[in-house]
């Protein structure tokens, strides 16, 4: 008799049992993240302590203290101070951002023409997101409209000229003066950079003594020296009635200066390429631009992403600098302004400093993650 | 020390061809259409942005009132911000037409720094700023006190003389701007902060506690704040000075932005003369000027009276009053020479 229906053997495959609880869930996650080990539970203990130490504090004073609305210092004053808080009540103010909020973006440009920076900014948020999206096609197209024709358009706009009214470069500040010294710093300095990595390492001794000497000598100075020198030093030897745009002096500075750090950045990533690279690429016939742009510079400049933009973060932080020639950046219109004594209060420069940093950490953070994400998309394998 | 030798022999090596090539500032300023100003990067009161991103504060109504006085236009004035470390090289240099950046009037930078001083558009003076928990009564009690300046001023200077004159130890902790070394002296950093009184009115404002602060007795220095110009101009220095004259001399007379319309036919001989509307007058011409000027710098800006107020006065939040200040009939140092 053929058994072919036994009530006690399964028809199906028996499903999955869940996961042990202790390998699932919240406690999971906090065990192998938060509680590994010893030494795990002690950090996260002192990490959780210093939150609840610094963060409600904060949360207060930025937020629930703070004073959002007002027309002068008596919005952000306590009663002692001259002002209308209760006594012994410490906030942000606010209010002193938000009434030269414009100030802060624009400098002092004339409020009637704000559609000129505004348009400049436009054209570079949309020519710039183009060419940071790898997929996006006409990259030479793009780039070229970038780094060449909207700094001349931008010139134009920003500056006046060709039947627009002049509005001289006195009155550019905030953050606009911050993004024009860094991006026209961070254009001029990578091709400068590259151009003298390649001459420090050519054998041609002319040309290598001229690119160290540049190197060693720019390296050598801070940056602060260079500005000084531009806007004190400089006018004295000019022929009398020259005048020399303090924003072109600033522009000119920060570019050579990030050009010499920029060398030794690239010149790093040259020098990690192996011989066998060079050697390959002369074997082929390959002549030495074809060789740099088409084996070496493409290996050696992703090697030394980070260093990169390392140099970029460092070049839009050292922007403020220019605070010392007169030009007002972002940083330093907000110190200009806290000597309004409209609005002077013991917590407006505070407010100030937190503003501008906020500012400052955004545009780092974003770079900072867009260097990542080229990294992880250029990775080809060569990780060890 | 150092920095006022290289200073001093920055300044003479300029002096031969800066006081030579602009002997006609009137005349530059006329064909470029607006005078320059060298101010501070933020001195409350005297030079600081208001919420428009315009210049406001008594340096700045005297830049103005100077273009009113060539231009008859206020707004022909331009501002380049200086620290206090750029201020001269950029005057010597001619990057600005005139320092109105409450600059102390010393005989080093009349002479030696080649410049011209001759009005003072404000008689300030250095004092200390104290905690009331000190229990300091007199500035002869600070030995050993750390003590907050701002370099490159002459209240540096003035504070290492004082304490060596008094036989007196004290600790200088230097920043370079005036924000900084208040903020310092509030958060604890300092014992003392010393500036001029003028600053010392505006730091109160920046207080946590202001009335845990006092101000010593003591004013250690004399303080002549007013406009510099090149030397070797006589001209361009005449209309400098004569506008503050006229600023000082109109508040004596009771002319006002708001009366001087009518004062310029109705005033008496006196007031007639320094409008302009007096028979054949030449005053103005003489200086290079039309005969109206005075006239235009008190329509536009204001006599120094109504300057003061606008600026510094107890209507503003800064609240100084007027003392050292005042017109000479009235107790103060304030006093125009004759306009005739």
């Amino acid at each position: 008799m053929a058994v072919t229906d036994f009530s006690y053997v399964r028809q199906e495959m028996a499903g999955p049992k869940p996961a042990p609880s202790s390998e699932v869930g919240v406690v999971h996650w906090l065990r192998t993240n938060l509680f590994a080990s010893v030494t795990d539970t002690i950090m996260t203990i002192a990490g959780l302590a210093l939150l609840v130490y610094t963060l409600p504090g904060l949360i207060q004073w930025l937020f629930l203290d703070a004073s959002w609305t007002g027309t002068d210092r008596s919005a952000c004053a306590t009663v002692s101070q001259g002002g209308v808080l209760p006594d012994g009540q410490s906030g942000a103010c606010w209010a002193f951002v938000s009434a030269k909020f414009n100030q802060f973006i624009f400098g002092r440009y004339p409020s009637e023409l704000y559609w000129r920076p505004l348009l400049v900014m436009v054209l570079f948020i949309a020519l710039l997101i183009p060419m940071l999206m790898p997929k996006a096609p006409y990259k030479g197209w793009n780039a070229l409209a970038l780094f060449i024709v909207l700094p001349v358009v931008s010139f134009f706009l920003l500056g006046g000229g060709l039947g627009l009214e002049p509005v001289e470069t006195q009155l550019w500040g905030g953050l606009m003066v911050t993004l024009i010294l860094s991006f026209f710093g961070i254009t001029v300095s990578l091709p400068f950079g590259i151009l003298l990595a390649l001459g420090r390492r050519s054998n041609l001794p002319v040309i290598k003594m001229l690119c160290v000497l540049f190197i060693e000598v720019i390296r050598g100075i801070p940056l602060i020296t260079v500005l000084f020198m531009a806007s004190v030093m400089l006018p004295l030897f000019l022929p009398d009635g020259w005048t020399f745009d303090k924003l072109l002096r600033a522009l000119i500075g920060v570019s050579l200066f990030s050009s010499a750090y920029m060398a030794e950045v690239i010149r790093g990533g040259l020098q990690a390429m192996p011989k066998g690279q060079f050697e390959g690429a002369d074997s082929l016939g390959l002549s030495y631009w074809q060789k740099m742009r088409l084996v070496i510079l493409p290996q050696a400049i992703k090697l030394v992403i980070p260093g990169i933009v390392n140099t970029f973060i460092g070049l839009f932080k050292d922007t403020s600098l220019v605070y010392i020639i007169g030009m007002f950046d972002l940083l330093g219109i907000v110190t200009l302004n806290q000597s309004d004594a409209n609005w002077s209060s013991p917590v407006t420069p505070i407010t100030g400093y937190v503003f501008a940093g906020f500012v400052f950490w955004i545009f780092c953070f974003a770079m900072s993650r867009y260097s990542l994400f080229m990294e992880r998309h250029l990775d080809t394998g060569h990780k060890r | 020390m150092k920095k006022t030798i290289l200073s001093a022999a920055i300044g003479a090596a300029v002096l031969g061809t800066a006081s030579a090539a602009s002997a006609a500032t009137l005349d530059d300023v006329k064909a470029k259409g607006f005078v320059t100003c060298g101010v501070s990067q933020g001195i409350p009161g005297f030079s600081n942005p208001n919420d428009k991103g315009d210049w406001s504060g008594l340096d700045v109504d005297y830049c103005r009132g100077i273009a009113a006085a060539v231009f008859g236009d206020p707004s022909k004035a331009k501002f380049v911000a200086l620290s206090s470390k750029d201020r001269f090289p950029a005057l010597q240099s001619g990057e600005v037409d005139v320092l109105t950046r409450n600059t102390t009037w010393t005989i080093s930078r009349d002479t030696s720094l080649g410049f011209n001083f001759r009005t003072v558009n404000y008689y300030d003076g250095q004092g200390f700023m104290v905690k009331k928990g000190l229990n300091v009564k007199s500035a002869l009690e600070l030995s050993g006190a750390a003590v907050c300046v701002q370099q490159g001023t002459t209240t540096e200077l003035n504070l290492a003389d004082y304490f060596k004159a008094n036989n007196l130890q004290y600790n200088p902790v230097v920043f370079e701007k005036e924000a900084d070394a208040t903020s310092a002296y509030d958060s604890g950093r300092c014992d003392v902060y010393t500036t001029d009184q003028s600053g010392l009115y505006a730091i109160r404002l920046k207080m946590k506690n202001p009335d845990e602060n006092m101000v010593l007795p003591e004013v250690i220095s004399k303080e002549p704040l007013g406009p510099a110009v090149r030397q070797g101009d006589d001209k361009w220095f005449d209309i400098v000075s004569w506008v503050h004259y006229a600023m000082v001399g109109a508040e004596e007379l009771g002319v006002t932005s708001k009366n001087v319309d009518e004062m310029k036919t109705s005033g008496g001989p006196d007031i007639k003369r320094m409008l302009g509307s007096e028979e054949g007058t030449k005053i103005g011409t003489d200086l290079g000027l039309t005969n109206d000027w005075a006239y235009n710098v008190i329509k536009t800006v204001g006599n120094y009276g109504e300057v003061f107020a606008r600026n510094l006065g107890p209507d503003t939040p800064i609240k100084i009053e007027r003392g050292l200040n005042a017109q000479w009939t009235k107790g103060g140092l304030q006093y125009a020479p004759p306009i005739r």
